[in-house]
């Protein structure tokens, strides 16, 4: 809600929005969002199939071209707009609101769908960390993790539950649901406060650690060295837009919904170099310490590390992995710094991936955030268990994975783009915001990276996606299942988005003013050294 | 390693660190503008009264 400014904010009907108490907060929050699982295990595979060394080239370009703009966009949305996807989106789009919440409630969706199973893997990842104690999985880990540890079953439905997955399963709910209900400051804030540091040094002890392994030189020299002719290869750029957009937490309400929870005067572009920055620097040290152990690997087998296989993904952390700290001294410890790395990293990003829901629905129904954290929290528990923690679970997370990522929160991506700049032309309204409040001014190249190269290359790859799923499948899994999960989760996130629009507000969200004023009124400014005097 | 991957490991860590440490220096120099539009009063860390983290 728009307040006046002589209304002071303990005689205001509306309660005070959650802040996080700082601009470090802020930025720890939104780096332990940004640092996830893909960046260990996706981002080294990834630089190493699309030209090693040379990959650089490509990355940075996506990083600077379409990764900045597009999280600048998601900071400037939240920030002016002041709310969790929906209510920012229906603010912006004015006499379109209702449409633009229902793209607000699409990324909501998405959050929703991914939160249950990102639980799952740092579910796994939480059980391999106990494993490696005692290295359990033994001489065959790729068997011991789809046989003996998830017990995978046929493609269907199966309520044959797993209780090495449901009971750590159940403690991630029950941690995050906790973590949600205590708020941005005391909750999220507070874990990012702990938990990043703790993954920051456990992770760099890992690495140093491979660093000294022997055949650590051969597995770097694979990764970093550069094969030119990748760079005339559109694959290879699209992989690297692809890393930068999936990495960088954007595009699907959580950038949005973290800025909202910053102060009106709060600095935003340069803030978000240094979470883009850090989140591209955590991957450059998850490649030097993944392919140093996966040179280590090589080396022990007497191949060459290209002839390796499951160098990404699941298979890269729970088989490959599992066999390398077998073979190592020191093994137990060094599988306790991966799979705890693992279960930080994908924590921090949980968190961040539930409180877009929460947040949405807290504000939409009028409802407190602890019944926001336990109503979500537990629907998302009990789907979550039943889809995901059974014997046919890594097949429906696969999959589930596959479609509301590279469909679902590419298509939210290209709608959002698309929608904000060329629909309700808030290009320069944005840019205004943003270059009013931040130190990091950005020009009208901003709105041109945004409005027309991000739709281009994110719609390309959207459409070469699903016409290599419908083409081809996935997986070799049977039509009907990839109908059900596949298909069915984009479904789900359409409907779910159009259904939720529909039902009326609490309290209406489009009371609202953004501030500062667009087009601005007058040049007068006030001074920052007197920001904290009421006028 | 070869002295090229050697060279490549070097840049990437230069370049994607060293573009942290710039934009951290930048943040640290330049952490807000020097002036302000009027209004945005609704800062709660402002206000006489504590912050209520409830809603």
């Amino acid at each position: 809600m728009a307040r006046t400014d002589s209304a002071p904010a303990a005689k205001s009907h509306a309660a005070p929005r959650e802040e996080w108490t700082g601009q470090i907060g802020f930025i720890l929050s939104a780096i332990g969002s940004a640092v996830g699982l893909g960046n260990i295990w996706r981002f080294p595979g990834v630089a190493y199939e699309n030209g090693g060394g040379a990959f650089l080239i490509p990355y940075l370009v996506a990083l600077l071209t379409a990764g900045i703009p597009i999280l600048f966009l998601d900071y400037a949305i939240g920030h002016r707009f002041r709310g969790a996807a929906p209510t920012a989106f229906r603010r912006l789009g004015g006499r379109l609101g209702r449409w633009m919440e229902s793209l607000g409630w699409f990324q909501a969706m998405i959050a929703f769908v991914i939160g249950l199973y990102y639980t799952v893997v740092i579910a796994w990842a939480l059980s391999f960390f106990v494993f490696s104690f005692d290295l359990r999985w033994g001489d065959d880990p790729a068997a011991f993790f789809t046989g003996d540890y998830l017990q995978v079953g046929e493609p269907g439905f199966s309520l044959d539950f797993v209780p090495g997955v449901l009971i750590p399963l159940a403690i991630v709910w029950v941690l995050a649901i906790v973590v949600l209900a205590a708020g941005v400051a005391k909750g999220l804030q507070r874990t990012n406060v702990i938990a990043l540091p703790v993954l920051l040094v456990a992770f760099t002890v890992l690495v140093v650690r491979a660093l000294f392994l022997d055949g650590a030189g051969e597995g770097l020299t694979a990764l970093f060295t550069p094969e030119w002719s990748a760079l005339a290869d559109p694959n290879v750029w699209i992989a690297a837009y692809g890393q930068i957009f999936f990495s960088l937490s954007i595009a699907f309400g959580i950038m949005i919904t973290y800025a909202s929870y910053r102060r009106r005067r709060s600095n935003l572009t340069t803030p978000g170099l240094v979470v883009a920055f850090s989140n591209s620097s955590f991957e450059i040290l998850a490649g030097i310490g993944v392919f140093a152990t996966l040179g280590f690997f090589a080396f022990q087998q007497g191949v060459a590390v290209d002839e390796l296989e499951g160098l990404t993904g699941v298979g890269l952390s729970f088989m490959t992995f599992p066999a390398i700290v077998s073979q190592m001294p020191g093994g137990p410890i060094f599988g306790c710094l991966f799979f705890g790395s693992l279960a930080l990293a994908g924590f921090t990003s949980l968190v961040s991936v539930l409180q877009v829901v929460s947040a949405a629905v807290q504000e939409k129904f009028g409802i407190t955030r602890r019944a926001a954290a336990i109503g979500v929290g537990g629907v998302s528990a009990v789907l979550s268990v039943l889809i995901f923690s059974t014997t046919t679970g890594l097949l429906a997370l696969d999959v589930v994975d596959q479609w509301a990522n590279n469909v679902g929160i590419v298509a939210s991506a290209v709608l959002t783009t698309v929608l904000v700049v060329w629909v309700a032309r808030k290009g320069p309204e944005l840019r205004y915001h943003l270059n009013t409040l931040s130190t990091f001014r950005v020009g009208n190249i901003w709105v041109i990276l945004v409005g027309v190269l991000g739709p281009v290359v994110l719609g390309y790859m959207l459409i070469s996606k699903i016409v290599s799923l419908i083409v081809e499948g996935y997986g070799g899994l049977p039509a009907w299942y990839l109908g059900v999960f596949g298909w069915g989760t984009v479904a789900l996130l359409v409907v779910g988005a159009v259904l939720v629009t529909v039902v009326p507000w609490r309290r209406s969200p489009d009371d609202f003013t953004p501030w500062p004023p667009y087009p601005p009124a007058s040049d007068e400014r006030t001074p920052a050294s007197q920001k904290g005097v009421r006028s | 390693m070869t002295p090229i991957a050697i060279t490549f490991l070097i840049l990437s860590i230069l370049i994607v660190w060293g573009g942290l440490v710039a934009s951290a220096i930048f943040l640290r120099r330049r952490p807000e503008p020097d002036t302000f539009p009027e209004g945005a009063a609704d800062d709660h860390r402002e206000d006489d009264a504590p912050i209520e983290h409830d809603t």
